[in-house]
């Protein structure tokens, strides 16, 4: 009897322990949730206002309480569009050297120092961008891409170091650690043996990555670019730092711009009257739903390729 | 097939190596260029001054950022006294209670969403949640913004890390008729002890270096923090704003912040790392 008792309690204690880890599954289900629908509830005066026009109108003007992203917008993707175009070549040839070049040990302590990258908080990137790197670019780097270019569409104007070229700049390294972090394990999970019967052909080492391991892991990397994508789409501080903080679009790599990030930093905290918060929050709202898209789609492709390699 | 002269290969194969290499050093270099010129302008911002006392107008000498660091301090703290229980208890049923379950994919899923949610959304989130109906910035509102960040990292690795405790344990304490909830917390947990501990160290370098959560939520204050009704100082915050300033002496301020907050960061990364390898070496 006493056994049964005791079964009965345990049982209850048992239910009641679920119950509590329950809420805390709960709680986070909630807040994902809640934050959908305050960032909706909040921008509903700027989407009553506005209509879709928000998304491709380029007037940004808070005394004449006239708001459209598509600068803000714009910003965003160019920035990421030259972090990514950067980023995805140099980690591959990073993953190349650390897995096909460099010796283990060396290899090791390289791969520690590229992740350490990702450790610095982005408001450290902000510093050394705005008061270490864009000086350097102004001074070298700008001057530099005008000699080879001319006066191409993209790098007209003078060279003052903030803008557009180098917040994508500083994204890339900003997301660097994550695709190599990626692409890294990806070359280390080809077989063996596919290499090797490459090498054995007689393919050189750059061959061997370019046909064999690059071509066997490209979903795999394409998966890591897209967890990369995602983080340089939300960066903010770094962005912030270096951007110039101008609501024109001009075709200018050197001009100053802005981000969908860059423009709450810099004015959420004085936006007084409620359609201008409105438009803020709304512009966050397209943030959101720019990075839910990515990360879901990155999440389940990656998925799908663990599957088909059958790792889990 | 293409034929192409072998020395033509060669010299491409170089090419690239020499890539490959150029790449790998020129990470590492910029790594190395941001800690050093954090840690030159950073130190030189050093006195007793800065750790002990108010800041002051622009132009005037001997201000300091204590109230910053505490701030930064009661805020992590706070933080972490609502993100890392919530964030064992959610882990915990999803590796215990959830299994492949629906209600569990979806969890797990909407948690890697949330961990990759730009951190300004957050501080959005908060503000329209906490900041807006109250009226004021507070400190317990920047703290909510970041528990937020810190719940599905605190999650995702202590469901990781129980996973990787062995079916066997499990099973032994339970066949003993220990309670579920017994070999959860006394088992389990303790042969998991030093995963979880990274898991939470992560968490809080997560958010200790984190600046867009804080500006519209705890704001920034030149005082000492006087309650968690009112907006607190942060040392991120405070870096934001006095980089932006034209201030020589404030930025000199904004770089001593810089290399405190790198610096514990690293710190809380390097500890972490520490746990997981003493696991390695003794299963």
């Amino acid at each position: 009897m006493k056994i049964f008792q005791e079964e009965s309690t345990q049982n209850r204690s048992d239910a009641v322990f679920k119950l509590i880890t329950l809420t805390g599954a709960v709680i986070l289900l909630l807040i994902i949730v809640a934050l959908f629908v305050q960032l909706i509830k909040s921008s509903g005066l700027s989407l009553k206002t506005f209509g879709w026009s928000f998304l491709w109108s380029n007037v940004w003007d808070p005394i004449r309480q006239q708001f459209g992203a598509a600068s803000s917008i714009y910003g965003t993707l160019v920035s990421t569009a030259i972090a990514m175009m950067l980023a995805v070549p140099l980690s591959i040839f990073i993953a190349m050297f650390l897995v096909e070049l460099a010796p283990p040990v060396f290899s090791r302590w390289i791969g520690t120092g590229i992740e350490l990258l990702a450790a610095m908080p982005s408001i450290i990137y902000g510093m050394w961008g705005l008061f270490v790197f864009a000086p350097f670019m102004a001074k070298y780097i700008q001057p530099f891409l005008k000699n080879i270019f001319g006066n191409s569409v993209l790098f007209q104007g003078p060279p003052i170091g903030i803008g557009m070229l180098t917040a994508g700049i500083i994204l890339t390294f900003m997301i660097l650690p994550f695709i190599t972090a990626v692409t890294r394990d990806v070359f280390a999970m080809v077989p063996a043996v596919v290499k090797e019967s490459a090498y054995g052909l007689g393919a050189t080492t750059w061959e061997v990555t370019r046909k064999v391991t690059v071509r066997y892991g490209i979903r795999g990397i394409i998966g890591g670019a897209f967890l990369g994508l995602g983080r340089a789409i939300g960066e903010t501080m770094a962005v912030t730092f270096v951007i110039g903080n101008s609501h024109r679009i001009v075709a200018s790599l050197f001009a100053p711009a802005n981000s969908i990030t860059a423009t709450l930093a810099n004015e959420f905290a004085e936006a007084s009257e409620p359609l201008y918060l409105s438009a803020l929050i709304e512009l966050g709202l397209v943030l959101f739903v720019i990075t839910f898209l990515i990360q879901a789609g990155a999440h389940i492709w990656l998925q799908r390729v663990r599957k088909s390699v059958g790792v889990q | 097939m293409k034929q192409r002269s072998r020395i033509l290969r060669k010299s491409f194969n170089y090419l690239a190596s020499g890539v490959a290499g150029f790449s790998a050093a020129l990470g590492l270099m910029v790594l190395g260029w941001i800690l050093i010129t954090v840690l030159s302008k950073g130190l030189a911002a050093y006195n007793t001054n800065f750790f002990s006392r108010l800041p002051t107008p622009p132009g005037m000498a001997g201000g300091g950022l204590a109230n910053a660091i505490l701030g930064t301090l009661l805020l992590t703290v706070l933080a972490g006294l609502m993100g890392i229980p919530l964030g064992l208890l959610a882990g915990i049923y999803l590796s215990e209670f959830g299994l492949n379950r629906r209600f569990a994919q979806s969890v797990r899923f909407l948690t890697n969403i949330l961990m990759g949610t730009p951190s300004i959304i957050i501080g959005i989130f908060v503000y329209t949640f906490l900041v807006a109906p109250l009226g004021h910035f507070s400190a317990y509102s920047g703290a909510v913004a970041l528990a937020i960040m810190m719940l599905p990292v605190v999650a995702r690795t202590t469901e990781d890390m129980l996973q990787m405790v062995p079916k066997e344990l499990r099973e032994s304490a339970l066949a003993l008729g220990a309670p579920r909830w017994r070999t959860t917390l006394q088992v389990i947990f303790r042969s998991a002890k030093s995963g979880l501990l990274t898991g939470v160290l992560l968490a809080v370098a997560r958010v200790s270096g984190e600046t867009a959560p804080l500006l519209f939520t705890a704001l920034n204050s030149p005082y000492w923090p006087s309650g968690l009704n009112q907006p607190v100082a942060n040392l991120t915050v405070t870096i934001f704003n006095y980089a932006m300033s034209p201030y020589p002496d404030w930025q000199r301020m904004a770089w001593g912040a810089s290399l405190l907050i790198t610096l514990s960061v690293l710190a809380l990364m390097l500890v972490s790392r520490l746990a997981l390898i003493e696991r390695k070496v003794k299963p």
